[in-house]
């Protein structure tokens, strides 16, 4: 398997783990970005989406958000963005909370929607507030769906900010693109296999976020 | 702006020809998703127990970042365009798998023992049944797929020239003509909603007895989003 040979090859050597072009540096950028600007995104996309939901009203604006933050090619929008306003971190963080806000938003909403109203009337019989109804019965059974937004989301900044070495961004998409303007195919796969490896952690932290916080009725009941 | 549409030759392409490898790059894979989804999403109908792991090795499959998985194929397929289509194909897997399994679950039960008692088989009650009830959850995951892939297509840039309208991008950076990636931009945009609203136009001819207009609107609620990098 020559892609097996690579990789073996770019972790063995230890010029890899050491150092600014490091690993251990390229992975704790990737992270920092991702935590960054899935901070930021679920800042907005959470708020906004508990409201609406809860209320059940701006269902059409937030279809529109959906379609239009699909439609815009988030690589074209990484490249706009530094060509027009020049390299730095916050040029390349906003294409990636404008990525990562639909995915968040919309199924936050949706999950809220989606809530059985018998407790939620059950809820309001006994006497909850609107505020007591949001947090205490809307929200732990919304969860699950509104824990997969979140996981998507930060699945494809993780992905996009890989992209966004092409834009002057640290972290491990550095490897893929250095390594293919070098030729060194080596590092390429390297780098690649370690993008992958982050993504498949980011999916294996959000199935345990999803069993420590999700109530077992609820886990059960789905 | 000066020189929108004057397209480095470096491409080989016209704007229109641009688009057209887009559109080609970005529907090929669709397509084939769907091909590959409907045995799949029927075989984890019949086959309750394998519903399960289909949607679990589809979400880790589309967890790869695509330039990974780019890279990855380079070794097998070079720096083509079957490159660049085979991940979007896979990528598709996740949004129409569920979507069509979804979909076929949800018809009425009392809809397929009336089938079955006018005489239909298996293979035509799915064909002339199941699949036309369907149809609008299948048209749903269809339009997300497709818009995503149109958006990811641009990706294969970074891969030696395999990005159709994504190159312009490349190129808009080479050459530091900001106009291009605009151009880019807008252009990939269009073509992603045109793109959604012809499969609405669709699902509206293949399902003549959905209720249409205002009602219609006010029924449709966005589809919870999974894709789109």
């Amino acid at each position: 398997m020559n892609i097996l040979n690579f990789i073996n090859a770019f972790f063995s050597d230890s010029a890899h783990w050491q150092g600014y072009d490091g690993i251990p540096t390229r992975l704790g950028e990737h992270v920092q970005y991702t935590l960054e600007a899935l901070a930021i995104a679920a800042a907005i996309g959470l708020p906004v989406g508990l409201a609406t939901g809860h209320y059940g009203r701006g269902g059409n604006a937030l279809a529109f958000i959906a379609v239009a933050g699909r439609a815009l090619p988030t690589f074209g929008l990484l490249v706009l963005m530094t060509l027009s306003l020049g390299f730095g971190l916050i040029n390349v963080m906003i294409p990636l909370v404008v990525l990562a806000v639909p995915p968040i938003l919309v199924t936050t909403y949706e999950a809220m929607r989606s809530v059985d109203p018998a407790p939620v009337d059950a809820a309001r019989g006994m006497g909850m507030h609107d505020v007591e109804v949001l947090f205490r019965v809307e929200l732990p059974v919304a969860l699950p769906l509104i824990l997969g937004g979140l996981r998507s989301a930060a699945i494809q900044i993780v992905s996009t900010a890989t992209i966004a070495a092409y834009v002057s961004l640290g972290g491990l998409g550095r490897y893929i693109v250095d390594g293919l303007y070098q030729r060194n195919y080596e590092k390429v796969v390297g780098g690649a296999a370690l993008v992958a490896l982050m993504a498949l952690a980011t999916l294996a932290l959000f199935w345990g976020v999803t069993r420590l916080t999700v109530s077992r009725g609820v886990l059960r009941s789905n | 702006m000066d020189g929108f549409f004057d397209i480095p030759s470096d491409l080989q392409h016209s704007w229109l020809g641009l688009v057209g490898l887009h559109v080609r790059e970005a529907g090929l894979p669709v397509l084939a998703g769907l091909l590959i989804s409907l045995p799949l999403a029927q075989l984890c109908v019949r086959l309750r127990w394998l519903y399960p792991p289909v949607l679990w090795v589809t979400t880790v499959l589309y967890a790869i970042p695509s330039l990974a998985f780019f890279v990855v194929l380079i070794d097998y397929t070079g720096q083509t365009e079957l490159t660049v289509m085979i991940p979007l194909t896979v990528y598709t897997l996740v949004i129409l798998v569920p979507a069509i399994v979804d979909g076929v679950r949800s018809v009425p039960q009392e809809t397929i023992a009336a089938a079955t008692a006018m005489g239909f088989g298996p293979v035509r009650r799915y064909v002339q049944v199941q699949l036309p009830i369907a149809v609008p959850a299948i048209i749903a995951g269809l339009r997300v797929a497709t818009v995503s892939s149109i958006s990811l297509v641009s990706v294969g840039a970074l891969i030696g020239n395999q990005g159709a309208l994504g190159n312009l991008i490349n190129d808009a950076n080479i050459y530091n003509r900001p106009e291009l990636a605009v151009n880019a931009v807008l252009t990939m945009a269009v073509l992603a909603i045109l793109a959604d609203g012809l499969l609405v136009v669709v699902r509206l001819l293949l399902t003549p007895w959905m209720p249409s207009g205002a009602r219609a609107r006010r029924a449709e609620r966005p589809e919870p989003e999974v894709a789109a990098r």
